[in-house]
């Protein structure tokens, strides 16, 4: 980017943020004459004196009760006016439409005002649940996570904004939150969650909700709030289909059968770490994403609203798990799930998972879930650099230093179709990792022969025989295993071709060749 | 002869959610007609229906993502008609006409 566009940018981002910032200064303005006004309204029946009244008619019995109640109290008016209703008038009007709900009704107002609400985790989950909740009047909500704001991050993270990207989220959910409902306290925690700072973070607040995106923080947040006796709202959401469940509720101690199910009881061990695919890898739909937070907003509500101090709560609902498919014919369905598993690791009277445990470290989160390392599949001389690459695609060997014509190789992205589609190198074949994948070798190719798709592109490399064969993918990983594949299928004719992979992909291409190169 | 193949097979619904359906060939829902009895003479059961859907089934060569170490991987929830299998005594339950089971991996994306 050149220093022009840099400076451009800079200028948008601070118009944008000083926007904000008079925006606020407006509201704070004005919510200041109106609690003014208000006051004064309050003061003004003082200043009106009863004993002024013409009593040759006689008094009214409830105007001489007031002027009794009023003369005894003596001098009422330097005291702050003590208020009739349990809600300030504000509030009345504010939350007017949820007020009037039986679900919700002065009580649950009430409630909803002196509960602490912490949300982990500000992403696609954590913006609509806090935006919702921050609306409704929860009196504190926490908010817990260290990344910054990205481009990427908005067309799903809501309360973010184009001005704030490189912002914390924490410090940018704030600003969105404060302009939204100034009354409620909220309470920035601007790093990631770890074992040693969970519990002394959890303590003050009364549920928790889990917006978070790994196993890894998953079992931390559920062990947390099992030891602390939280419930918790947990939410998950990838490509089109979400997931919700409310976990340890309601939230007795560990070893009351009575109790809900915590997460580790529904997931006593964690996920291969290869079987997890994250929203960058996976992609995710805006909506879905945030269909799951709104839903999780709900479930806090009524966890709230009945009384999560309460000992008197009705029956807590069965436990269960909400399923959501954007595309399918049934976009919700509700499965029951078991209670509290009786030899729980955190929630049942055999807990291995204990506060000393948390604060001493000595319960290790990632690598209980484990970590994938980056693919190192191949040998040095399998493998070829971005820039020897573009080397080689501008005409020269890089290594021989002789001409080559343009179709001096095969070129192959292993990309998902979609992927390719939205921008590829010239003169690439496409062949989708997930067909790779599908395709079988050795004894097993006889149970599934390939579809004829499959046996054509199969052809296709085949026919080039005489040709290298350089596989490329979006970040390394693929291609390396694809070039392990297309040589286990003999296409290296016993190793007199080349087959070898672009290290780094796409990712390094546009790095170090190539910035134009799309960034998705 | 029609009748008898019928009297001799379970009809029931296998879905997948969360995922696991790229496993198999994208199809989320399956129409499946199971043998009554597994080769042993014992009534078929969800251990039985986990090894036919990776013998018949599975378009993927990657079964650790659906099965490891004999059952399903941790991470993968199984719901008997709409409700966890736990309740409905796991790998052991033996399937009756119509069943629905559901496979659902856990997501972790947010």
């Amino acid at each position: 980017m050149s220093v022009i566009d840099s400076l451009r940018q800079q200028i948008a981002a601070c118009e944008a943020q000083l926007a904000t910032l008079r925006q606020q200064l407006a509201e704070a303005e004005h919510l200041q004459l109106q609690s003014r006004r208000q006051a004064q309204e309050e003061v003004q029946p003082a200043t009106f004196d009863p004993l002024t009244h013409d009593m040759s008619y006689g008094i009214h019995d409830d105007f001489r009760s007031e002027v009794f109640a009023a003369l005894s109290h003596g001098d009422g008016s330097e005291q702050p006016p003590r208020s009739r209703w349990p809600l300030d008038k504000m509030e009345y009007k504010r939350y007017g439409r949820q007020l009037i709900m039986p679900e919700v009704g002065l009580q649950g107002q009430l409630r909803l005002k002196k509960t602490s609400v912490l949300i982990v985790g500000v992403g696609g989950l954590g913006c609509p649940s806090a935006a919702y909740l921050v609306g409704a009047g929860v009196g504190t909500v926490g908010l817990v996570d260290g990344d910054t704001v990205e481009e990427s991050n908005l067309h799903r993270q809501i309360l973010h904004s184009t001005a704030r990207v490189g912002m914390t989220k924490v410090e940018s959910a704030m600003v969105a939150l404060n302009s939204l409902n100034p009354n409620v306290k909220l309470v920035p925690h601007a790093a990631r969650l770890t074992p040693d700072t969970a519990l002394s973070i959890f303590k003050d607040y009364d549920i928790v909700l889990d917006c978070t995106d790994s196993p890894a923080s998953r079992y931390l947040i559920s062990d947390t709030c099992v030891l602390l006796g939280k419930p918790l709202v947990s939410a998950s959401a990838l490509r089109t289909d979400g997931q919700l469940m409310v976990l340890n509720n309601p939230p007795l101690p560990p070893g009351d059968a009575a109790g809900g199910p915590c997460y580790r009881c529904v997931f006593p061990k964690p996920p291969p770490p290869e079987s997890v695919v994250s929203c960058g890898d996976g992609g995710i739909l805006g909506p879905v994403v945030g269909t799951m937070g709104v839903l999780q907003a709900l479930e806090a509500i009524k966890v709230i609203t009945r009384g999560v101090h309460s000992s008197v709560r009705g029956p807590a609902e069965a436990p269960s798990l909400l399923i959501f498919s954007a595309y399918a014919t049934q976009m919700f369905r509700t499965i029951r799930l078991r209670t509290r598993k009786p030899k729980c690791a955190a929630c049942s009277a055999q807990a291995t998972v204990t506060p000393e445990a948390l604060n001493s470290g000595s319960l290790d989160y990632v690598q209980f879930c484990g970590t994938i390392n980056p693919v190192d599949a191949l040998s040095p001389n399998e493998r070829i650099s971005v820039e020897n690459y573009a080397k080689l695609r501008t005409g020269r060997n890089p290594i021989t230093g002789t001409e080559v014509s343009a179709d001096s190789h095969v070129l192959v992205d292993v990309r998902e179709k979609v992927q390719f589609d939205l921008c590829s190198l010239e003169g690439s074949v496409n062949i989708p990792f997930s067909a790779v994948s599908r395709l079988r070798v050795g004894d097993d190719a006889v149970k599934i022969p390939a579809t004829e798709e499959e046996e054509r592109w199969i052809a296709e490399l085949k026919a080039r025989g005489d040709k290298p064969l350089f596989v490329v993918c979006r970040l390394g990983n693929d291609s390396q295993m694809t070039v392990k594949k297309l040589k286990a299928m003999g296409l290296d004719n016993g190793g007199q071709r080349w087959i070898g992979d672009i290290k780094g992909g796409l990712r390094a291409w546009r790095e170090k060749v190539d910035h134009e190169f799309p960034d998705y | 002869m029609a009748d008898q193949k019928d009297a001799e097979t379970i009809p029931i619904t296998v879905e997948f959610s969360g995922g696991l359906e790229m496993l198999f060939a994208n199809e989320r829902k399956l129409s499946l007609s199971l043998p009554t009895k597994d080769k042993e003479g014992n009534h078929v059961n969800v251990a039985y229906l986990i090894d036919y859907l990776c013998e018949k089934e599975m378009k993927d060569p990657r079964r650790d993502l659906f099965v490891l170490d004999g059952s399903v991987r941790p991470g993968i929830l199984v719901l008997i008609n709409e409700a966890d299998w736990e309740l409905e005594g796991e790998d052991k339950y033996e399937l009756q006409k119509g069943d629905n089971i559901l496979f659902v991996s856990t997501l972790h994306g947010g």
